[in-house]
């Protein structure tokens, strides 16, 4: 049964977010024995509320709330109040997330040696490598029943990765299969297999993909050491004269004023309400806000090099039928400079429903140009495109000048392309066409990226306190008893989808909290 | 469709949804839709009126012609894009600030139209440049944007385009087809 705290419960650990990081974190943490409250600002809506319908969908669970944009990326242009499509609600981005699960490569834990010099990249090597992590990405893929590991079988094939795979043959691409998915291929963990309904993005109404919602945040309940209040919304942490964090104000669904204090306070907000979250927390102590003496939280914000490639068939076929992302390329994954760019990007199945596709296949456009390209929808196939973007240490999350209801300032998301990002993605067009056209495309579509759904690096992990936020850990430099458990603590964005990797350190994280607790060292 | 099948259908009077179709493409817009004395827009071919509160109705009738230019879909009849229109004369018919604004949008086409306004021009061409030489404009990009939901997110409208919509209820599509493809 669910625990209650008592908010002068000093004992606690308080984690901030109920997603990838905090979902999994709490988790881990009550499974030791650890009295944990999780802090949520969305609402808990069991996988049977979650809706079939993307805009209805999108209003039941995205993070609506005020935030600006700037910079030259067309997101700012298209989409200026809605950078990153994320959500708000018990669970957090898990219920959104399309199940991709695949581990980083070796090299992308080492960027700085690798690449080398990149002007205008704040390049840094990880202070952690592959290696150190392995053993936790294979807890991770066990806990996630990720396809194609640990004896899982693969998901069957759509349509839509039918045509991926003819293509990539055609091309002479080595790897192509139905992905490695946090998706049950059979029934599994007291949880349904795949029914091929689509709707991944919406809330898998069977529970069949991984969510925190429906598995790490009930295990963690029937702990009975497991507290996880929804509609609260932290906007401040606070700390003590020794700058030891003591607990947080959140407003409840009531927009009441509450405090919850703590022993250890772990931030997992994703990579734009985390860094706010600390650069709201400032005290005379702290004046540019929690644990950034090295001035870098907030900067070096990741969102991956993405884009898609819809194309049209003179043959039906409707792509929008089964697991959205079921279906990858890999052989673009590699590190390979003589392409014109360091890093990698993956190629994935992709498909949005007809409303979705309305608004983001070419956002602005209108006339015959863009309905005739709806008008194929039903002959049409897709893919994403994913890769690494470069860290830059102007691309960054800042307080904004306008207030949210609380009268907080906002974050604005500050984004602009490194040349190696449009080079990258150059290439992923030029390729995602020429797959589609090798097996008959009469039109393809370069489709430019989505208001952000990878949000990666605003708490960057570096060896030293002076490069980032948190140690190899997650650990703050600054602050001993205070943790950054989502993807902003990534040094690099890789070219995998993050989510995986996020589950994979809030595993391990656990195990050192746990550690440092045992041992009074926080 | 077949012409002899159009033919058969139109001579026994059968008024089945691919003829307003066909007739919807065929017709030209400012020929199918009237305006009733009661100041409501008929399109007797499709079989549907609007009542018209808040605009005049030679002005909804224009804006619903301009939908149909911004986001031209010849299988998709003039009734969908009332519907994606009808918003502006509800708000209009409560709101001055509105009405003034669409209003004065329309009389701005009519005006660089010319001889017998927005909707006397023949060709979808000639009234594509005039919306392009006014796509600047917030009122234009707010018709524009709010199309792109009022539109496309009609579930009457999806099966148009193939979109079969909600599926969970259905079981989802692994015994309906979602690997079906036989020309790959």
């Amino acid at each position: 049964m669910a625990a209650q705290f008592n908010q002068n419960d000093d004992s606690v650990v308080v984690i901030i977010g109920s997603g990838a990081g905090g979902g999994t974190l709490g988790n881990e943490l009550a499974q030791k024995g650890i009295n944990v409250v999780v802090l949520e600002a969305g609402e808990r809506h069991e996988y049977a509320d979650f809706v079939n319908d993307e805009w209805a969908s999108f209003t039941q669970l995205a993070w609506k709330d005020a935030r600006t944009t700037s910079g030259s990326w067309r997101v700012s242009k298209n989409f200026p109040t809605l950078p990153a499509w994320i959500v708000k609600a018990v669970g957090g981005s898990t219920t959104h997330w399309a199940g991709a699960s695949l581990r980083f490569q070796e090299h992308e834990f080492r960027t700085a040696a690798v690449y080398g010099r990149i002007p205008g990249a704040n390049l840094l090597d990880w202070p952690v490598t592959l290696a150190e992590l392995e053993p936790y990405y294979a807890r991770a893929e066990e806990k996630m029943g990720v396809t194609r590991t640990g004896g899982r079988p693969g998901l069957p094939g759509s349509n839509n990765f039918k045509i991926m795979k003819a293509g990539a043959d055609k091309l002479g691409y080595k790897e192509c299969h139905t992905g490695n998915m946090a998706i049950n291929s059979v029934e599994r963990d007291g949880r349904d297999a795949c029914q091929q309904t689509g709707f991944c993005f919406q809330g898998c109404k069977w529970g069949a993909k991984w969510s925190t919602l429906y598995t790490e945040i009930p295990k963690g309940e029937a702990t009975g050491k497991m507290e996880v209040r929804p509609q609260s919304q932290v906007v401040r942490i606070e700390h003590d004269a020794s700058g030891k964090v003591t607990g947080v104000v959140y407003f409840d669904k009531d927009g009441r004023e509450q405090r919850q204090k703590a022993r250890v306070v772990a931030v997992a907000g994703n990579s734009i309400e985390s860094p706010r979250l600390l650069l709201n927390s400032t005290s005379s102590k702290f004046p540019d806000g929690l644990a950034n003496s090295s001035g870098q939280v907030g900067r070096n914000y990741m969102r991956h090099m993405t884009g898609s490639v819809y194309a049209v068939f003179d043959k039906p076929v409707h792509m929008y039928r089964g697991t959205t992302m079921a279906g990858i390329v890999r052989d673009e994954g590699r590190n390979d400079p003589g392409r014109g760019f360091v890093g990698g990007y993956e190629m994935e199945t992709l498909s949005l429903g007809l409303p979705f596709m309305a608004a983001f296949l070419d956002p602005g456009a209108w006339g015959r140009e863009f309905t005739s390209a709806i008008d194929g929808y039903s002959n049409m196939a897709g893919m994403w495109l994913v890769g690494e973007d470069m860290p830059q240490e102007t691309n960054r999350i800042t307080l904004s000048d306008v207030k949210d209801q609380y009268g907080l300032p906002v974050a604005d998301v500050h984004f602009d392309d490194h040349p190696n990002d449009v080079a990258m993605r150059n290439h992923a067009y030029r390729q995602g066409a020429a797959l589609y056209d090798a097996v008959g495309a009469t039109r393809t579509f370069p489709t430019p990226p989505y208001p952000s759904t990878h949000n990666l690096g605003t708490n960057r992990m570096s060896a030293n306190a002076r490069d980032g936020v948190v140690n190899k850990w997650g650990q703050t430099h600054d602050i001993k008893n205070l943790f950054v458990s989502d993807g902003s603590q990534f040094t690099s964005g890789g070219a995998e989808n993050p989510t995986l990797t996020i589950v994979t350190l809030a595993i391990r994280q656990a195990e050192y909290i746990a550690d440092q607790m045992k041992a009074k060292a926080i | 469709m077949s012409g002899d099948h159009g033919r058969r259908a139109r001579q026994q009077g059968a008024v089945s949804r691919r003829v307003f179709l066909r007739r919807s493409s065929e017709i030209s817009f400012a020929a199918a839709v009237t305006i009733t004395t009661g100041g409501a827009l008929l399109n007797a071919p499709e079989a549907w009126a609007l009542d018209v509160k808040g605009l005049q109705p030679q002005t909804m009738k224009t804006l619903i012609l301009v939908a149909r230019d911004i986001y031209p879909h010849d299988k998709v009849p003039d009734r969908y894009y009332a519907i994606a229109m009808k918003s502006y004369d509800e708000k209009a018919a409560g709101d001055p600030a509105t009405k003034a604004e669409i209003e004065s949008f329309v009389a701005g086409l009519d005006a660089a139209a010319g001889k017998g306004g927005y909707a006397g021009l023949g060709w979808e061409s000639q009234r594509v440049a005039l919306l392009r030489a006014v796509s600047n404009s917030p009122v234009f990009e707010t018709i524009r944007s709010g199309l792109i939901v009022s539109l496309y997110n009609q579930p009457e409208v999806w099966p148009i385009f193939g979109y079969e919509g909600e599926s969970y209820t259905k079981g989802g599509y692994i015994k309906r087809g979602f690997d079906d493809i036989d020309w790959i």
